[in-house]
């Protein structure tokens, strides 16, 4: 839920508005740190096109056989992602027609409600609600657990109902927990993973992998953020100019005034 | 105007333009309002950075407007195309996202400029006679403002946007014997719909843009009628010079346009910092959870108000009966409305007023900031707290003030404003 709040924080840090505001924010960034030491930031760049690139084929190889991303349209990421159409129809066109179609799904969320319990959510804007952090976590943190339908359970959404469908790639792994009495109360820490089977790709590689992907959610929830950031240089130089001449002209008016 | 081939002389080209105006003039006051209220509204030449911030807020209302406008054209009302209308219009809307951003930053920096701008009344006794009236349409404007936010933030539905509608609207549930019954017709469903949807968009984009439009103009009219006050809080109207303009005012164009002119670009360098920069602004002017759309069957683990309407949240929730809550985050409101009356000090301006109000003015800037800190996080028993002893505070400021006001050991005002010329 919080683990997104540093970067955010960062970001805001930027203004000297925010001064006040980030004060209350902090408490989280704490008690997320505490609650879950394993964490780490995504460390993502949706500058960079070529791991953009490789999260969209990934995007499309392991998630969208049950997640839309129902708000981009193909032909967006051929523009974004230094794509030809043709690139875009022969790799990551599986079940569209056409480019100018959106990355929709067959499954229908009432079957899917059938057969996990609950809809996959549509992944449009996950990186804006939870943050590209949560993601990479999340991605990373499945673990055996014989209790659950599908055999694994996640250490940043317990209890989830999605199967590890990463698995070939990262291995299993078991988790190892702790009791600790918090207050009278006995709470089950987590505290670290053990592989049991290697996957296809050697841990740093899977963290690569995750990265890619968690990088194209986070293109895909502001496809904008790039064009954002350099207009808005354009526009505060433009101010900053702009202010200079109506600073003289206020000087100009006022230099009489006693 | 009239821009002939060249070597030959404009003539006539003032004149003409000087009998379009006489022609107006005859059937329209244009250039007596000019007069009026620009030209020769005079106003005091000692104003500092704080009175910038009425205009700011005309500023960005006008920003408000013009870029709801635009929003108005792609977006439905509707539960089931409203949040992605807005998702169309942030990704395949010709500069859609710009608009929405520049729509949803300006409405936290309206309730930022408005603070300040309060602020500066509190600061300097703008709300004292004779300026009551201005002060109330100035708290009638707030008001307004603040259900205009409200409405307009379930326009997004998403889940921040469904769920604190739902806590705010049933709040009129408090309301003994017709409470229940008022909160379905506020409604007009059995819980937050369609229905809802349709008629807060109705007010947000006709009703409340027109309530404002007309308060802003009065306010103005009002203040033009009482003339401005100064960071001394004296009248400059008393000290006229021979031609009748006050010694201690200056035009409000080209003087103090000027001036305002400077602190736009100032001000438009920070909006576009954060529109550009930081739009979310760290989750306080975009929540997180308003990009997942509203789900009437998931509960946000935590529902925060967004952070201008928290230090009334904070009353609410610092209160263990609701009825109660309900009723001091109501008071916290009516009391700015009577401030005029329980100030009994005679002295205008902070600058020259006892130790008392300074500290009650610091109390109160203080506890409404830590009520909104608090009003943000979940309800702890530590926040609650926090908040009660910050409630205690706030209210204590506006019971006490008729005794700590009629104590207080003011300094002499001054006869003039200070002035020490430009720099």
């Amino acid at each position: 839920m919080s683990s997104h709040i540093p970067r955010q924080r960062l970001r805001s840090g930027l203004i000297a508005l925010a001064g006040v505001l980030a004060v209350s924010g902090s408490p989280l960034v704490l008690a997320a740190g505490a609650e879950a030491g394993f964490q780490q930031f995504a460390n993502n760049d949706v500058a960079n096109v070529a791991s953009l690139q490789r999260g969209a084929r990934n995007f499309v190889n392991y998630c969208m056989g049950c997640h839309s991303a129902k708000y981009v349209r193909y032909n967006q990421l051929a523009r974004d992602l230094g794509m030809t159409e043709e690139q875009v129809i022969g790799n990551l066109m599986f079940g569209a027609a056409r480019p100018t179609e959106t990355m929709g799904i067959a499954m229908r969320p009432a079957d899917a409600e059938r057969w996990f319990g609950i809809a996959p959510p549509d992944l449009s804007l996950l990186a804006r609600s939870k943050g590209p952090d949560y993601i990479y976590n999340f991605l990373r943190s499945f673990y055996v657990d014989t209790a659950r339908p599908t055999g694994v359970n996640n250490i940043m959404l317990p209890n989830t109902a999605m199967p590890h469908v990463l698995w070939e790639l990262q291995g299993m792994q078991t988790g190892k927990f702790e009791e600790e009495k918090h207050d009278g109360v006995t709470h089950r820490v987590f505290r670290e993973f053990k592989e049991v089977s290697p996957g296809t790709l050697k841990p740093e590689a899977y963290a690569e992998f995750v990265r890619d992907t968690v990088n194209f959610l986070d293109y895909i929830a502001e496809p904008m953020k790039l064009k954002r950031q350099s207009l808005g240089i354009l526009v505060i130089a433009f101010l900053l100019v702009f202010g200079i001449f109506a600073y003289l002209l206020k000087q100009e008016i006022w230099k009489d005034v006693r | 105007m009239s821009a002939g081939p060249s070597g030959v002389a404009p003539t006539g080209g003032g004149g003409r333009g000087a009998r379009f105006i006489d022609w107006i003039d005859e059937r329209f006051p244009l250039t007596a309002m000019m007069k009026e209220h620009v030209t020769e509204y005079y106003a005091a030449k000692n104003f500092n950075i704080w009175y910038v911030f009425g205009v700011l807020a005309l500023v960005v209302l006008i920003l408000q407007l013009v870029t709801g406008i635009f929003l108005t054209m792609n977006y439905k009302p509707s539960a089931e195309d409203a949040f992605a209308s807005v998702e169309y219009i942030m990704r395949e809307v010709e500069w859609g996202w710009l608009i929405r951003y520049m729509h949803s930053t300006g409405a936290s920096m309206l309730f930022v400029v408005v603070y300040l701008h309060m602020f500066r009344g509190l600061m300097y006794g703008s709300y004292k006679g004779p300026r009551e009236l201005l002060w109330i349409v100035g708290m009638l404007l707030y008001l307004a403002l603040m259900a205009e936010a409200f409405m307009g933030y379930l326009l997004p539905w998403g889940q921040m946007s469904y769920w604190g509608a739902q806590v705010i609207v049933s709040l009129f549930g408090a309301i003994p014997v017709i409470g229940a019954g008022l909160v379905e017709w506020i409604r007009g469903d059995y819980f937050i719909s369609d229905i809802t949807l349709n008629r807060f968009f109705a007010f947000h984009v006709v009703a409340l843009p027109l309530a404002l439009i007309l308060l802003v103009v009065v306010h103005i009219l009002a203040l033009h009628t009482t003339g401005s006050l100064n960071p001394d809080g004296i009248e400059i109207k008393e000290k006229k010079g021979p031609t009748g303009i006050p010694l201690d005012g200056v035009a409000f164009h080209p003087f103090h346009t000027s001036k305002d002119l400077v602190a736009i670009i100032g001000f438009a360098i920070i909006f576009a910092s954060v529109v550009f920069f930081a739009p979310e602004m760290g989750g306080y002017f975009l929540e997180h959870a308003n990009f997942e759309p509203a789900n009437l069957l998931k509960t946000p683990d935590h529902i925060a108000p967004v952070w201008y309407f928290t230090p009334f949240y904070a009353i609410l929730r610092a209160v263990p009966s609701k009825g109660w809550g309900a009723f001091l985050m109501l008071a916290s409101i009516v009391f700015l409305f009577l401030l005029p009356w329980l100030d009994r000090c005679k002295v205008k301006s902070i600058r020259y007023r006892g130790w008392q109000f300074k500290v009650a003015l610091g109390a109160l800037v203080i506890s409404f900031v830590a009520l909104g800190a608090l009003g943000l996080q979940p309800a702890t028993p530590l926040v609650n707290t926090g908040a009660r002893v910050f409630t205690i505070i706030y209210f204590a400021v506006f019971l006490l003030m008729p005794l700590y006001t009629s104590r207080e050991r003011t300094k002499p005002v001054p006869e003039r404003v200070v002035y020490h010329g430009h720099e």
